[in-house]
């Protein structure tokens, strides 16, 4: 066992030389559970145009830790409890009838400042300094435990299960309101069933990555796959892809490195969507081009 | 109010939309009453009348979506929401924005079984006697009735006005529906689209024998293949014939206020004199009440 990471540009050494670290195969087992569950959520919340209301909920983990800290249970609890709890607040205060996008995003952003405001009474209830700021903000992705990451995969599993449930009638509600609800849909309580199941989702992540890089792995893969493709089975099968390669990258170079996992995690992903868009720039262009270039179809009004 | 007897269209056992004596009120206030309409399967019914007469509603009404405060209403044989599975619906103003990556077959094959719980399995046989295959197939041919294909696997978002409204038809037919309601299918359409959607409703109405319930701001675009209409204004409703109801004679009864209907040589209607916004027109020359105005194109 190398006492000091050592990369030899052999594949097979170095992958074995990561694995041979407990927390290491922790961190990638947390990381993988996590990139599935953000991705697969993300990629409705992004369809939905849902962001503000994700960016909300990875808010919730602040009074989460706080009131965990203060009642003296893992902050993994109070993650839990506060983010479903921020996702039936929004789906009940945003959802209801038919609100403009501005009145909803105003309500979410109520329910956002209330949350900070509970965190900021939890932590003075508390009476000392939260003692894992960096984590709350940055995450551990290299100091997860085993119950952690049981927790993590049960939790992740059991609201995986509930989507694809929910799946065909989510798409449709999320696409076609109308259309669906005049079929028999329950569009409204599919909506908040959605948040709380976003909710569950941020609150894994945020144990990974922090609450400020929640977004690499639940806007950022979902954003990328759905640039490149317009099915949704694949565009749901890259978005995962996408997530999984994010985080095995990150953690593998921030094994050999000085720099903290979740700076790599938040650049590959913020890479790949940047090229994914540029991408898409240069297909649109180059249609119009062609587009203008063609002589008019003619006989269109026939 | 005025009912004028329908046309000689062959009463089936059961009517596709039937209602008697029927009135809405919302907040308070009475949006219609005394309303009778009956839609047998196969007929192509416009429903008519200024902004804010209550036409979307009468919609709603038919869904079971917004109850009666009086009156009856039956359809498909059932009180109204029963026999949903039956209705194509599209909804007013629906178009999807330009960020929305879903193929507009995917949009297609959500009115198909968008509705049922669970996920399509990926990996379940696509064999012609398979459910899968057999739902890949009945979206092409809708697809194909709505002359959709070429654009049908482009994201929705990316197509124009008249191609998302091809496949919103489409979408609200997969099902072999009974009764079409589509409410302004022809908003915000150009003149040409106008014409061209309006003969694919009237060629699947008579092609697939569906009743239609069409929701319209002009009637000029429909009139070569309307059965009858409903014309609502001022609380109330009349229906019949085209040439029965956009008479000067019948608005005026309706309106309550001097009401001209002029033919144009082309045989295009044009109302004059009506109150609140222009049902006809869309441009300022209806405004001009006088009369000597120049109400053609």
């Amino acid at each position: 066992m190398g006492t000091e990471p050592h990369l030899t540009w052999n594949p097979v050494q170095d992958l074995s030389e990561v694995l041979e670290y407990h927390f290491m195969v922790n961190a990638l087992i947390a990381g993988s559970v996590v990139a599935v569950m953000a991705g697969l959520l993300g990629w409705l919340m992004v369809l939905r145009k849902e962001t503000f209301a994700g960016h909300t909920l990875s808010m919730m983990a602040f009074p989460g830790a706080a009131g965990a800290a203060l009642i003296g249970v893992p902050a993994m609890w109070g993650y839990f409890v506060f983010c479903v709890a921020g996702g039936l607040a929004i789906g009940r205060s945003s959802a209801g009838g038919r609100r403009t996008w501005g009145e909803q995003s105003a309500s979410i952003g109520a329910v956002q400042a209330l949350a900070l405001g509970l965190g900021f009474l939890f932590v003075s209830l508390y009476g000392g300094v939260l003692g894992d700021l960096d984590n709350l903000l940055f995450g551990t992705f290299l100091g997860i435990s085993d119950g952690q990451v049981l927790v993590l995969l049960a939790v992740a599993v059991v609201a995986i299960a509930a989507l694809a449930a929910l799946g065909r009638p989510l798409l449709f509600a999320s696409v076609d309101a109308d259309v669906a609800s005049a079929r028999g849909v329950p569009v409204r309580a599919l909506g908040i069933a959605f948040l709380v199941l976003l909710g569950l989702a941020v609150a894994e992540t945020s144990q990974v990555t922090g609450v400020l890089l929640v977004f690499a792995l639940l806007v950022m893969p979902a954003a990328s796959a759905q640039a490149v493709t317009a099915r949704p089975g694949l565009s749901l099968a890259l978005t995962v892809a996408i997530g999984l390669v994010v985080v095995w990258l990150g953690l593998g170079i921030a094994y050999f490195s000085v720099y903290p996992a979740g700076f790599f995690v938040t650049s590959i992903s913020f890479a790949i969507y940047v090229g994914v868009q540029v991408g898409a720039w240069v297909r649109g262009t180059a249609r119009m081009e062609a587009q203008m270039s063609e002589p008019p179809a003619e006989g269109v009004i026939a | 109010m005025t009912a004028i007897p329908s046309s000689p269209a062959t009463p089936s056992s059961v009517p596709a939309v039937k209602l008697s004596g029927a009135a809405v009120r919302l907040g308070g206030r009475t949006i219609w009453s005394g309303v009778d309409v009956a839609v047998q399967g196969g007929e192509f019914v416009a429903v008519l009348g200024a902004n804010g007469s209550g036409k979307s509603t009468l919609l709603k009404t038919v869904l079971g979506a917004l109850a009666l405060a009086a009156g009856e209403v039956s359809v498909l044989g059932g009180p109204a929401g029963r026999e949903n599975a039956g209705i194509g619906y599209l909804p007013q103003r629906r178009s999807f924005d330009s960020g929305t990556r879903l193929r507009g077959s995917d949009v297609v094959r959500l009115g198909l079984d968008g509705d049922r719980w669970g996920l399509p399995l990926p990996f379940s046989s696509a064999g012609l006697d398979s459910r899968r295959g057999r739902a890949r197939q009945r979206i092409e041919e809708v697809i194909e009735l709505v002359g959709a294909r070429e654009y049908a696997d482009r994201p929705i978002g990316e197509l124009s006005g008249g191609e998302q409204q091809r496949l919103l038809i489409a979408q609200a037919l997969v099902r072999r529906p009974k009764l079409l309601l589509l409410d302004e299918p022809l908003d915000s359409l150009d003149l040409p689209n106008q014409a061209v959607v309006a003969a694919l409703v009237h060629e699947i109405c008579k092609g697939e024998g569906v009743a239609v319930l069409l929701v319209a701001h002009d009637v000029n675009p429909l009139l070569p293949y309307l059965d009858r209409v409903v014309y609502l204004a001022g609380g109330h409703a009349v229906a019949g014939p085209v040439e029965q109801v956009i008479t000067g004679e019948t608005l005026t009864g309706l309106y309550g206020l001097p009401v001209e209907v002029l033919k144009a040589s082309d045989g295009r209607l044009v109302v004059v004199g009506q109150p609140e916004a222009p049902a006809h027109h869309h441009d300022r020359h209806s405004h001009d009440h006088d009369g000597h105005g120049d109400h053609g194109h």
